[in-house]
C-alpha cells in the first residue's frame, strides 16, 4: 500500500476509530504498557537527558552534511561489490527494484518489515513485475493475509487486531485448524514461513540505519527474520529513506540504544544484524548481489525548512504511545502509515496538504510527544508551524473557521460589536445548549462539539458581575 | 570482487544541497560530541561484576545462563543437549574448539553416540543451510559480549556461518569470560576501529540477545518466531 491509506475524508475516519471499542481499548493498553516499559528503560539509565542530548546532535550533524554521508556510504558499498540506486521518487525506486527482480528472474520474494517500502507501494509493484511478496514480520504477514488491511501503528503494525480476528483470518486464508492462543497461532506462521524464507529468489529489507564509513546497513528486530531475509535468498535489495544514515558505528551505538529503549523499553532488541555488501568470497550464507535503494520521495524538500528536525526521527514511536489523541482516534484516522504526532507532522510534508490538512490539527498541543522524543525533535511546535503554514501561506483553512475568525477580529476590534457580541452569546448558542454545555455545535465547532463537551457562554458576562461586585450587589 | 555501481548519484545529490541552500561538501569532520553518556555505562566494573550483570540480564531476555569452567564444559554442554532432547547440531568450524576442548571431548564423540554432528564447511556449500535447517541446536562461540544488555556478537565469514545461530529450534553461545565487555559501545568502537585502520569488516555481524520473539499478537510476549524459541548461554572463564 501507498503512505495514503484509504480515501474517507479525515472526518470519517475519526468516526471509525472512535466507534471502534475493540482497537481504542487496544490501544489504550498498548500505550500504557509500551510507555510503562520505556520509562523503566529510561529510568535504569539514569541520565536519559544526556542520551537524548547526543542523539540530536548526531541527526543534526548527519542531516546538515547527508550529502557528504551519503556519498561516502555509497562509495564504501560499492568498494564491497554491492550497487547502489539513488531514486529521487517512489517510480524511481520501484522501477528499478522491479528491473532487478526481473533480470532475477525473481518469482518468490520474502520482506522484512519496512515503513520506506510501504511509503512507496513497493509490494504492488513486485506483483506488477510477477512476483510474489510475503511479508515475514509477524504483524505485517497478518495484515498481508487480511486482504492487506493497513497497519496501524510503527512498531506493532497490528494493534488494532485482536487475537480470534488472527485466528479467523488464519484459518480462511491458510487453513489453520488451531486456537486463538498467541502461541499456537506464532507458531503456525512460523511453520508457513520457515519453507519461504528458504526457497525466496529475492529478500527485501529497510534500514534501520546505514553507516557511512563502511558501508554497512543495520536492521533492528525481535523476531530475526531480517536476518534469515538477507542470509538465504541470493539477492538483496535493501530499501533506506536518505536520512536514515549514521557517520560510524560509534554513532550506531546511540541510535539503536535509543530506539530500542524508546520503541520497545528494551537495552536490544533479539536481533540487530550489521551488513556490509554481499557475502564475502567463500561465505556460503548471505546474498551473492546486494542492492542498496536509498529514496527521497520527497524528504529533500523539508531540508532547509523550518520542518528539517522531522528529518531526525528513528521512527521508534515513542511520541505516538504518549500521545492523547492517537489513544482517542487509532491509528487509522491518521489516513497514512505514519501515525501519531510523527505522522502529523511527516505526512502533509511528503504527502502535501491537499490531503493530509487535518492532522496537524489532530493534536492537543501537550507536549508530550516531544518529551517522549528520543532526538529531541519538537513535535508540537512542528504541529503549530504547520497550522502556522496552513492558514496564513496556504490559506487552507476552512470556509466557516476563516469567516468565524474574520468576525471575531472585527468583533475584537470595536467595544461595541464586542459588548453587543458578549451580551448576546448565551442567547444565540441557546438552541445548541444543553445542562451548561454545547452540543452540535455550528460552523468550525461541529467536529469537536461531535466528540467532546464545549462550556456554553455564561448568562451573566464577567463585567456585568464585576459592576455589580463593585457595587456591593455579590 | 568487483566493484559495484552507483547511479544517479549526482542529480540526487545536487538536489540535496540546493534544498540546503550549500555547494556540495567534499570533505566533513565528525565534531567532538558535548556529552558521551554511554562510557558511563557499567565503567568501573570488574569482569566479574559484568559477570552478575550479564546473567542477572539473561533472566530478562529468556535465556538460561550457565556459568562453568575449561575442564566442565563439555560436560556442561552434555547437559543442555540433554535438557533439550537434542539429536543434531550444528556449529562452526572454530579453532576455538580445539581451544577449548570441544574436538575431542565432544564433536568427534557425539556421532558415535548417536547425535548428528555438522560443522561448516564452506566447500560443502548449499549442505551447510540444509545441515543447519534440521538440526536441533546450533552452537556458536562469542565474539564480543555485551553485559548490559545479554547480548552476543557474531563476526561471520565463510567457516562461520550465518544460519547456524538462525535456523536450529535452539540456539547455544559459549561465552569466553574474556569476550565480556560492558556494552553495545566496546563493540561498535572496535569495528569502527577496523574500518579506520582499512580492515575489511565481516560482511554480517549480529548482535543476538536472547531467543526471537515476537508481540505482535494483543502484545503478548512469544518467545520462538522465526528464528531458535530456546537460548542458552555457556559462560566459560577462560582466564
Amino acid at each position: 500500500m501507498a503512505m495514503k491509506i484509504g480515501e474517507d475524508k479525515f472526518f470519517e475516519r475519526v468516526d471509525k476509530g472512535v466507534q471502534n471499542t475493540f482497537m481504542r481499548n487496544a490501544v489504550v493498553s498498548a500505550q500504557e504498557r509500551m510507555q510503562g516499559k520505556r520509562l523503566a528503560a529510561v529510568e535504569e539509565l539514569g541520565n536519559w537527558e544526556e542520551w537524548r542530548k547526543l542523539g540530536e546532535e548526531i541527526r543534526t550533524h548527519t542531516l546538515e552534511n547527508i550529502d557528504y554521508y551519503l556519498e561516502q556510504l555509497s562509495e564504501n558499498v560499492t568498494k564491497r561489490g554491492g550497487h547502489v540506486f539513488f531514486a529521487s521518487t517512489k517510480e524511481e525506486a520501484n522501477e528499478y527494484i522491479s528491473k532487478v527482480a526481473k533480470e532475477k528472474r525473481a518469482k518468490k520474494v520474502v520482506k522484512s518489515k519496512s515503513m520506506v517500502t510501504e511509503e512507496i507501494n513497493l509490494n504492488a509493484a513486485l506483483e506488477k513485475a510477477g512476483c510474489e511478496v510475503i511479508e515475514t514480520d509477524l504483524g505485517e504477514y497478518i495484515l498481508q493475509l487480511d486482504d492487506h488491511d493497513p497497519p496501524s501503528h510503527i512498531v506493532v503494525p497490528a494493534l488494532h487486531k485482536n487475537k480470534e480476528q488472527i485466528r479467523d483470518t488464519f484459518k480462511e486464508k491458510r487453513g489453520y485448524d488451531k486456537s486463538e492462543i498467541p502461541e499456537e497461532l506464532a507458531l503456525f506462521a512460523r511453520e508457513q514461513l520457515r519453507q519461504e524464507f528458504l526457497s525466496a529468489d529475492l529478500g527485501i529489507t529497510g534500514c534501520n540505519f546505514a553507516v557511512a564509513e563502511s558501508g554497512s546497513i543495520s536492521l533492528v528486530t525481535n523476531e530475526g527474520n531480517a536476518g534469515l531475509v538477507t542470509a538465504l535468498p541470493k539477492t538483496q535489495i535493501t530499501v533506506m529513506g536518505m536520512e536514515r544514515i549514521v557517520p560510524t558505528w560509534e554513532e550506531l551505538d546511540i541510535l539503536v540504544s535509543l530506539l530500542c529503549r524508546s520503541s520497545v523499553g528494551q537495552k536490544l532488541t533479539s536481533y540487530i544484524t550489521g551488513l556490509t555488501g554481499p557475502k564475502d568470497e567463500g561465505d556460503v550464507d548471505g546474498p551473492e548481489e546486494f542492492h542498496l535503494v536509498i529514496v527521497d520521495n520527497g524528504r529533500s524538500n523539508i531540508l532547509g525548512t523550518e520542518f528539517q528536525s522531522a528529518l531526525n526521527c528513528i521512527r521508534c514511536a515513542a511520541c505516538v504511545n504518549v500521545c492523547p489523541v492517537y489513544r482517542h482516534i487509532g491509528g487509522h484516522s491518521y489516513g497514512s502509515i505514519y501515525a501519531g504526532p510523527i505522522g502529523a507532522v511527516l505526512t502533509p510534508l511528503l504527502g502535501g496538504y491537499e490531503d493530509y490538512k487535518e492532522l496537524p490539527y489532530a493534536s492537543s498541543l501537550c507536549a508530550a510527544c516531544t518529551d517522549a522524543c528520543p532526538v529531541k525533535i519538537p513535535l508540537h511546535e512542528l504541529l503549530i508551524k504547520h497550522r502556522r503554514k496552513i492558514v496564513e501561506d496556504e490559506k487552507k483553512s476552512p470556509f466557516a473557521e476563516k469567516l468565524a475568525m474574520k468576525g471575531y477580529q472585527l468583533a475584537a476590534s470595536s467595544p461595541s460589536l464586542y459588548k453587543a457580541g458578549t451580551k448576546s452569546a448565551s442567547t444565540v448558542m441557546a438552541p445548541f445548549t444543553q445542562s451548561n454545555s454545547i452540543q452540535k455545535g455550528p460552523g468550525p465547532m461541529k467536529p469537536w462539539t461531535d466528540v467532546r463537551d464545549f462550556p456554553a457562554p455564561n448568562k451573566e458576562r464577567f463585567r456585568d458581575w464585576y459592576k455589580k461586585r463593585e457595587k456591593g450587589e455579590e | 570482487m568487483g566493484k559495484g555501481q552507483v547511479y544517479n548519484r549526482e542529480s540526487f545529490l545536487n538536489t540535496v544541497v540546493a534544498k540546503l541552500g550549500r555547494e556540495r561538501k567534499t570533505n566533513v569532520s565528525k565534531p567532538v560530541w558535548t556529552t558521551t553518556p554511554q562510557f558511563e555505562v557499567l565503567k568501573d566494573a570488574s569482569q566479574d561484576e559484568l559477570v552478575d550483570v550479564l546473567k542477572k540480564h539473561c533472566e530478562v531476555i529468556h535465556t538460561q545462563f550457565i556459568e562453568t569452567n575449561l575442564e566442565k564444559l563439555t560436560q556442561t554442554i552434555r547437559n543442555v543437549f540433554e535438557q533439550y532432547e537434542v539429536g543434531s547440531i550444528v556449529t562452526w568450524k572454530d579453532e576455538r574448539h580445539r581451544e577449548f576442548g570441544l574436538d575431542e571431548g565432544l564433536l568427534t564423540q557425539l556421532p558415535n553416540e548417536g547425535t548428528s554432528v555438522h560443522i561448516w564447511d564452506p566447500a560443502l556449500k548449499e549442505k551447510n543451510i540444509q545441515a543447519a535447517e534440521k538440526a536441533d541446536v546450533g552452537i556458536t562461540f562469542s565474539d564480543i559480549t555485551l553485559a548490559e544488555s545479554g547480548t552476543v556478537v557474531l563476526f561471520s565469514n565463510e567457516n562461520k556461518g550465518r544460519s547456524v545461530s538462525l535456523l536450529p529450534k535452539t540456539y547455544i553461545a559459549i561465552v569466553p569470560k574474556s569476550t565480556l565487555v560492558p556494552r553495545m559501545t566496546q563493540a561498535t568502537s572496535i569495528i569502527s576501529k577496523q574500518v579506520q585502520a582499512g580492515e575489511k569488516i565481516s560482511s554480517c555481524i549480529d548482535f543476538i540477545t536472547g531467543p526471537s520473539n515476537s508481540a505482535d499478537i494483543e502484545l503478548n510476549l512469544i518467545v520462538g518466531v522465526h528464528g531458535p524459541i530456546k537460548a542458552t548461554y555457556i559462560l566459560v572463564n577462560d582466564k
